[in-house]
């Protein structure tokens, strides 16, 4: 930056022959330290950021015994890598480990289908509010809004009580229900205001070449807004996999029905699992996330790109 | 299909299903016609999604106002219906104990610094990364990671990393920053904090759920932030530069002026979902060490004490406040409809 304006002043004098030395102007100061500082902040913030992520890595691929005796290490070397926590943590109870695979088979379970059912619901209800004038749009789209910004811990009640009475508690299928609902609002949500920046002359224009009107959702507005669907799938299915406060409410008392999620956090609570074993839990909740969040960026982005060359 | 001119439509369009016939034939019968066409496949398009949101969330909450005025409890459940015995003994017992106070203003504390510093930090954050340079999007990508990861999964790491045993920033703590003894970050309730000779006396628990909450949702104004600020033509700036702003003084005036909605909104949401946070500090401290919160203390009634009546009124308290707020809010400074 610095550089660059004195490059720019040593140029032969052009309109304005102004003051020849005014190096340190405020504005001169400020970007300066401002450009040093800006450097120190974006550090400060990626470590911030990741560390935690990195400590959990580091912890669970070092043995306890040596955790307990040097906590402060930040390295650990490539001989010392042992992987048995990961070992310990997947295998299944009966085995002596603690069955995260089970567990990670209901997040999966669950969270696909939610992905399905919430999408199946989703994507006519968004096309709907978008394109269909119909009684009561406005106001669907207000409630919609307000299902979205809702506590969850105010429906937690009511649903916990239900749901014990009609005895689908401990049921994978009770919490499907219950995810769908909440993030349906959500997925509608944004999937309109995809739907709304297509334009609407290809779908006249088919309607004009004698389309129907599924015809045109099916063959016009499904294909154009691909990505924007593909997007809010990982969307979705990272809300119900990451989700905790339902599944702790609904699924507690069956131990072989738990979500990676609650099966960490109640195993975070006994004594007798080690930090690292744990540690390697967390890593494998957290994989899967950050591998769709890189593939959804891009895809996001590639969405956003293909909109564009269009003009 | 031609017929939709008001796509922005600010008056609700009269309802063309309500519509006598002769009316429309007058006005042309082909319009009339395809106007209700449009209108079912509207509602037929959009009902399962009306049918899952009115059972699973509207009628719940209506029951919860049900719930919160009965003496129910878990035990009792089964002889619990519509048509109990209603009572104000549950909001009573509410308003009487001083623990949901207390509670009440801890969460009051919880989201106001909350949010104020996840903020803070997200206009740090997108301000630091507005220009680009080599390896800004992976910068970008990172920044966004305590956002998406797992609530368990993190909160794990922080304790693990807080832990006064061996908890890596006590370790450090102790090397590099002189602290006498390890600090016990998620079970103290209050510390002493001596800057330049003065002691403080701090709430270390509340603090650090604070600062938990302030890394978690950073990233979240971080977005928002960036996209603003992509937004923001550069010539305003140029035109400033040239007439000598200072470079903070263009912070000042240009841009954080055009900021300013997009903070007013994030404001809003982070209140709201900072004021009803449960996993968050359930997670980190279970609610101990002066971090109670209203949601936490609803999740004890109902689960700890089966006291659903109690659980449904405290609920509906924390919902009335948050919604009483949030209308002072909106009636005192939104001006934009849209959001976001």
């Amino acid at each position: 930056m610095a550089t660059q304006t004195d490059v720019e002043r040593r140029r032969p004098p052009t309109a304005d022959p102004g003051p020849p030395r005014r190096t340190w102007t405020r504005d001169a100061v400020e970007t300066r330290v401002f450009g040093v500082l800006r450097w120190l902040v974006i550090a400060f913030l990626l470590v911030i950021a990741i560390f935690p992520f990195y400590y959990s890595v580091l912890l669970s691929l070092r043995p306890l015994d040596q955790v307990v005796q040097d906590p402060g290490a930040l390295w650990v070397g490539p001989s010392e890598i042992i992987l048995d926590s990961y070992r310990s943590v997947l295998a299944s109870a009966a085995e002596g480990g603690q069955g995260f695979i089970q567990f990670m088979r209901n997040s999966a379970i669950v969270a696909f289908g939610t992905v399905v059912l919430t999408l199946l619901v989703a994507i006519p209800g968004a096309y709907a509010v978008s394109r269909l004038q119909f009684f009561g749009r406005r106001q669907v789209s207000g409630l919609f809004l307000a299902v979205y910004l809702f506590p969850s811990i105010l429906l937690a009640v009511p649903l916990f009580v239900f749901f014990t009475r009609i005895g689908l508690r401990g049921s994978l299928i009770g919490l499907l229900i219950v995810y769908v609902s909440q993030i349906v609002a959500v997925s509608i949500y944004m999937l309109r205001n995809y739907f709304d920046t297509i334009p609407v002359s290809l779908e006249e224009a088919a309607a004009i070449d004698g389309a129907s009107r599924l015809g045109i959702m099916r063959r016009i507005s499904l294909p154009l807004a691909l990505p924007a669907i593909m997007a809010n799938a990982l969307f979705v299915f990272m809300i119900a996999w990451n989700e905790f406060l339902f599944a702790l409410l609904f699924l507690i008392d069956a131990r072989d029905r738990w979500t990676v999620s609650l099966g960490l956090s109640q195993l975070a609570g006994s004594i007798e699992v080690p930090a690292t074993v744990l540690m390697a839990g967390s890593v494998i909740v957290t994989v899967p996330i950050i591998v769709i969040f890189f593939a959804s960026e891009r895809l996001l982005t590639e969405g956003l790109t293909a909109g564009a060359e269009k003009g | 299909m031609s017929e939709r001119a008001d796509v922005s439509g600010a008056p609700p369009p009269p309802p063309p299903t309500t519509e006598p016939i002769p009316q429309s034939v007058q006005g042309g019968r082909a319009r009339g016609s395809l106007a209700r066409s449009e209108a079912r496949a509207g509602l037929s398009l959009i009902s399962p999604t009306l049918v899952i949101v009115v059972v699973m969330v509207v009628l719940p909450i209506i029951w919860t106002v049900s719930l919160a005025f009965q003496q129910i409890r878990l035990l009792n459940l089964s002889s619990a219906g519509i048509f109990g015995s209603y009572t104000i003994d549950n909001f009573r017992g509410i308003f009487t104990s001083e623990g949901f106070w207390t509670s009440l203003w801890t969460t009051l504390i919880y989201s106001v610094l909350g949010t104020g510093s996840a903020i803070g930090l997200g206009l740090v954050a997108a301000l630091a990364l507005r220009k680009a340079f080599r390896g800004r999007t992976f910068v970008r990508a990172a920044m966004l990671l305590p956002y998406v990861a797992p609530v368990v999964a993190v909160t794990y790491a922080w304790s693990t990393m807080l832990s006064p045993q061996f908890g890596v920033v006590n370790y450090w703590g102790q090397r590099l920053l002189g602290w006498d003894d390890p600090i016990a970050f998620l079970s103290q309730v209050s510390g002493e904090v001596s800057i330049l000779g003065l002691s403080f006396s701090v709430p270390t628990a509340l603090l650090t759920v604070i600062a938990f909450e302030a890394w978690r949702s950073f990233p979240f104004a971080f977005l928002f932030l960036t996209a603003r600020l992509q937004a923001a033509p550069a010539t305003l700036e140029e035109a400033a530069k040239v007439d000598g702003a200072t470079l903070t003084q263009r912070f000042r005036y240009i841009v954080l002026p055009q900021l300013l909605p997009t903070i007013a909104v994030l404001s809003v949401l982070r209140f709201i979902w900072t004021f009803n946070s449960f996993d968050d500090i359930y997670l980190l401290t279970g609610g101990g060490a002066g971090t109670e919160v209203v949601s936490v203390r609803v999740f004890n009634a109902l689960v700890s004490r089966g006291d659903i009546g109690a659980a449904a009124a405290q609920a509906l308290v924390l919902a009335a406040i948050l919604a009483v707020l949030v209308g002072l809010y909106l009636k005192r400074f939104a001006t934009r409809e849209e959001q976001a």
